[in-house]
């Protein structure tokens, strides 16, 4: 082994070199920049190919049709790194879509009220996710398919199967105005404000470290003083208020304030989540393959679309395209341990020879 | 030892030696069992027996010596192996599918078929009835193993064992768990199997019982075999010399350090069922050893005063002032450490790099502006990997790949990095080889002279009479002993460990405060 020789050599107190590997090899060797190339690719494949994708119109439905997907990824991200998952996100999204529509027209509210109100319901329900999973030790998984039926209930049992519709004309165009004379939606504001929190929160702060080693490995977390269940309870709150915010936006945007909104997003979330390289088991991830993720499905969609597919077609690329990424892992995993398998073979040969030759200078 | 006629030998071991990477856990074992014998193996923590036994079970191969079964060479690649050869292990805790049959336990895997390929239950109850019968217990073959005590598992495994007609039945630490009347039912069972001309291996802590039990002792230490010897001929304080007796001052630099202010102190710390009224104290320089069996509530003891798990009354003091219960970071603050047992489950994120797990206590200081960076983390982890003279190619390496000696000096970077009072240390050196164990024990000693103090928990005796400067002993969840580092000797920590003298039908107290 290499290191052994450096240890001869080094004194007491030795350095060590930060990393094993140049950082061109850290960073683009990744699962993340993967999927950044394949967006790049389908996206320049898309302009040049596809009849109206190079308008300035595409980017901007981009942006306004996968608001909400990119808004709940982030915070989705964090609690799968944990080795969580929470269901319930979408229909959090109809709750507070609900909540705005009630508060705004049934009781007068202002929209900033009724929306910080909407927020609010939103922090309740996370906190209830969040206090299932994280004190009382319930499987995530079990807690939010209850709650994705609970808060759907909620939401249309509120407002039956009518929908609110009468928004100020204000608050509507701002939910689809342009920033400027860009070609990007005003929500890509919000959506970068939370990014750069997320990726503060995630990469750069010590409770994002706590969250890989939850998603690692909770009890050594736990023996060097993380909080676990804190953190979890924290993140399943952040969850259902992006989520709640996500909701006030798509109706705002639709004008359309329903109970039924944002049905069956919280997969399309974690499909999102989870192309962009995050492991469904936690602990590993990054906030930029997300982002990447996101955006390729958006992508692919619109380019889809105008190319004529039929939505089922569409979620057929996908969905096959998620399998594959999922197998992509495993796929590498299988040929590393194979070539390891086979380096580990002529060790064996090797440590063979040596024996049967020492044994016939014994003799 | 009169030399058996090789007919009468079911277990022969010559020799057989095994290690795992560099870790030699077995040097020289060798053991003779005759039939219809009952044969001690004793031994401290560590001495190799459990690597004999799965050996002989077939979970793991030997790397050298003889291993002869009925006469025969072997080599069981496969527990189902030996298994078939006719060698049963009984281990302290039975493991059986809980949700089925005690009779369908008994018969796993090799159920009686009668017409039409169909399981022929009739028969199999049969079967257990004449089983339980024969070993004079009392349990229903029909009852779901679920709910059943320890003893009644053993027993029932003991009952698979016999229809397999296993020729040889290893019992490992089977009286642990058991009370008096058990130990009782457990022995008769022994005995008739004994009469029946099969051959019987019991290993245990309790001296007490080997003597009433066993025909034969075998002792083993440090992984090689040390003597054989008729009970009869033998004392309890001949075996424990045995057992114990090495060289200690060579592997244990201990220098004297000036031992100062209390720096912990506990007082009446209990909890239900697991340990009760510990009073300790552990002053500055000074290394407190913790000894005891495995599973005598040690490690749960230093759970609970760094906060990782909760306890029901008593207070807990760091430097005079009350730390709150239950709280993990408190006890950081208030300046506490714990190496724990398991490192690779409780000391590391293994999946992560070497700098983000030395870094991951003090991270929190580490931040600038509020934002923390992997080249933070590397610069102030290099120092403490320095210090320790961890082996690793670069910091970003993850731990998964490292030697166990390795892996424990990044546990203990990483706690040294919090410059900690007090250092609680859960087997500090239990699987890591030589040449690391006399670095950790250095670096124990050092620590201890800058006045941190050190609460040290080990199962090997040689490591806390060589380290300590005082030894408390626990046994079942009690302090049982108290001795100067001057008065220490094996004979009396291994006496307040096991309470040799301890009559087996005393229920050990925890199980009555459970009910409470």
């Amino acid at each position: 082994m290499t290191s052994a020789t450096a240890t001869a050599e080094a004194p007491v107190g030795r350095t060590y070199r930060p990393y094993s590997q140049p950082w061109w090899r850290r960073v683009l060797l990744t699962r993340e920049f993967a999927i950044i190339g394949l967006l790049v690719l389908v996206f320049a494949w898309a302009s040049a190919n596809v009849a109206n994708f190079n308008s300035p119109l595409t980017v901007y439905f981009l942006g306004l049709d996968n608001a909400e997907i990119m808004l709940i990824a982030l915070p989705m991200a964090l609690v799968i790194i944990t080795g969580e998952i929470d269901l319930s996100v979408a229909s959090v999204v109809g709750l507070s879509s609900v909540m705005v529509g009630l508060l705004h027209q049934d009781a007068g509210l202002s929209i900033p009220l009724a929306g910080l109100i909407a927020i609010l319901v939103g922090v309740v329900a996370g906190a209830l996710n969040g206090f299932l999973v994280a004190y009382v030790g319930l499987p995530s998984l079990a807690v939010t398919i209850g709650t994705l039926a609970l808060y759907r209930g909620l939401a249309v049992g509120l407002l039956g199967t009518t929908a609110k519709t009468d928004f100020p004309d204000k608050w509507t165009t701002l939910a689809q105005e342009h920033i400027g004379t860009s070609r990007y939606p005003v929500i890509v504001i919000p959506i970068l404000v939370l990014l750069v929190v997320f990726v503060w929160v995630l990469h750069f702060s010590s409770f994002g470290r706590g969250v890989y080693e939850i998603g690692l490995n909770d009890e050594a977390a736990h023996f060097s003083g993380v909080n676990v269940a804190r953190t979890k309870f924290v993140l399943f709150i952040l969850t259902a208020a992006v989520s709640a915010f996500a909701g006030i936006y798509i109706t705002l945007r639709t004008g359309n304030a329903r109970g039924d909104n944002a049905t069956g997003d919280e997969l399309k979330v974690i499909a999102a989540v989870l192309l962009g390289g995050v492991s469904i088991f936690g602990g590993r991830g990054a906030l930029h393959g997300v982002v990447a993720g996101v955006l390729l499905i958006g992508v692919i969609q619109s380019a889809m679309r105008l190319e004529n597919q039929t939505v089922n077609v569409i979620n057929i690329v996908i969905g096959a395209l998620l399998v594959l990424s999922v197998m992509s892992t495993s796929v590498l995993a299988w040929i590393s341990r194979l070539s390891a398998r086979r380096a580990g073979l002529g060790n064996l040969r090797r440590r063979q020879a040596v024996a049967s030759s020492s044994r016939t200078t014994e003799r | 030892m009169p030399e058996p006629a090789t007919a009468d030998v079911v277990l022969e071991l010559q020799d057989v030696a095994k290690s795992f990477g560099s870790v030699i856990a077995l040097r020289a074992g060798s053991i003779t069992v005759s039939r219809g014998s009952i044969h001690a193996l004793v031994g401290e923590n560590g001495a190799g027996k459990s690597t004999l036994v799965k050996i002989v079970a077939g979970v793991h191969r030997r790397d050298a010596g003889t291993f002869r079964f009925l006469g025969e060479d072997v080599d069981f690649h496969s527990t189902a192996a030996s298994k078939a050869a006719g060698i049963a292990v009984i281990y302290q805790e039975p493991t059986l599918f809980p949700d089925l049959s005690v009779t369908e336990n008994i018969f796993m895997g090799r159920q009686p078929v009668g017409r039409g390929h169909r399981i022929d239950r009739a028969a199999m109850y049969a079967e257990a009835s004449a089983l339980f019968e024969r070993l004079g217990v009392r349990i229903d073959p029909r009852r779901p193993a679920r709910g059943l005590s320890i003893a009644d598992q053993q027993i029932i495994e003991i009952a698979k064992a016999i229809s397999l007609d296993a020729s040889l039945l290893i019992m490992d630490e089977p009286t642990a768990a058991l009370s008096g009347l058990e130990v009782e039912r457990l022995f008769a069972v022994a005995r008739s199997l004994r009469d029946e001309g099969r051959g019987l291996v019991f290993i245990s802590h309790r001296f007490d019982e080997v003597f009433e039990l066993c025909d034969t002792v075998t002792v083993m230490r440090d992984g090689d075999y040390i003597s054989t010897d008729p009970i009869a001929d033998t004392t309890v304080d001949e075996i424990v010399a045995r057992m114990v007796g090495r060289e200690v001052a060579e592997l244990f630099p201990k220098s004297p350090a000036p031992i100062g202010d209390p720096v912990l102190e506990v007082t009446g710390l209990s909890s239900a069922g697991v340990f009760h009224d510990v009073d300790l104290t552990v002053r500055a320089g000074e290394i407190v050893g913790l000894a005891g069996l495995v599973g005598a509530g040690r490690s749960e003891i230093a759970r609970a005063i760094f906060g990782v798990d909760g306890y029901d009354s008593g207070t807990v003091r760091m430097l005079g002032r009350e730390v709150p219960r239950r709280n993990v970071r408190a006890a950081i603050r208030a300046g506490m450490a714990l190496v724990p047992e398991d490192r690779r489950k409780q000391g590391l994120v293994v999946e992560s790099s070497v700098a983000r797990n030395i870094a991951s206590v003090i991270r929190r200081g580490l931040s600038k502006a509020g934002v923390l960076t992997t080249g933070a983390e590397n610069r102030a982890s290099s120092p403490w990997a320095g210090r320790l003279e961890v082996k690793t190619a670069a910091l970003d390496m993850p731990a998964t790949t490292m030697s166990g000696g390795n892996q424990q000096k990044v546990v203990i970077a990483k706690w040294l990095a919090t410059q900690p009072r007090l250092l609680i240390i859960d087997e500090p050196t239990r699987g890591i080889d030589v040449g690391t164990k006399a670095e950790v024990h250095r670096l124990l000693s050092d620590l201890a002279g800058q006045g941190v103090a050190i609460l040290m928990i080990s199962s090997e005796l040689p490591e806390v009479l060589g380290m300590a400067d005082r030894v408390l002993v626990v046994c079942e969840g009690e302090i049982t002993a108290d001795i100067d580092r001057a008065e220490a000797t094996p004979e009396k920590v291994m006496h307040a460990a096991t309470r040799a003298a301890r009559p087996n039908d005393i229920e050990p107290t925890t199980t009555m405060e459970v009910s409470a």
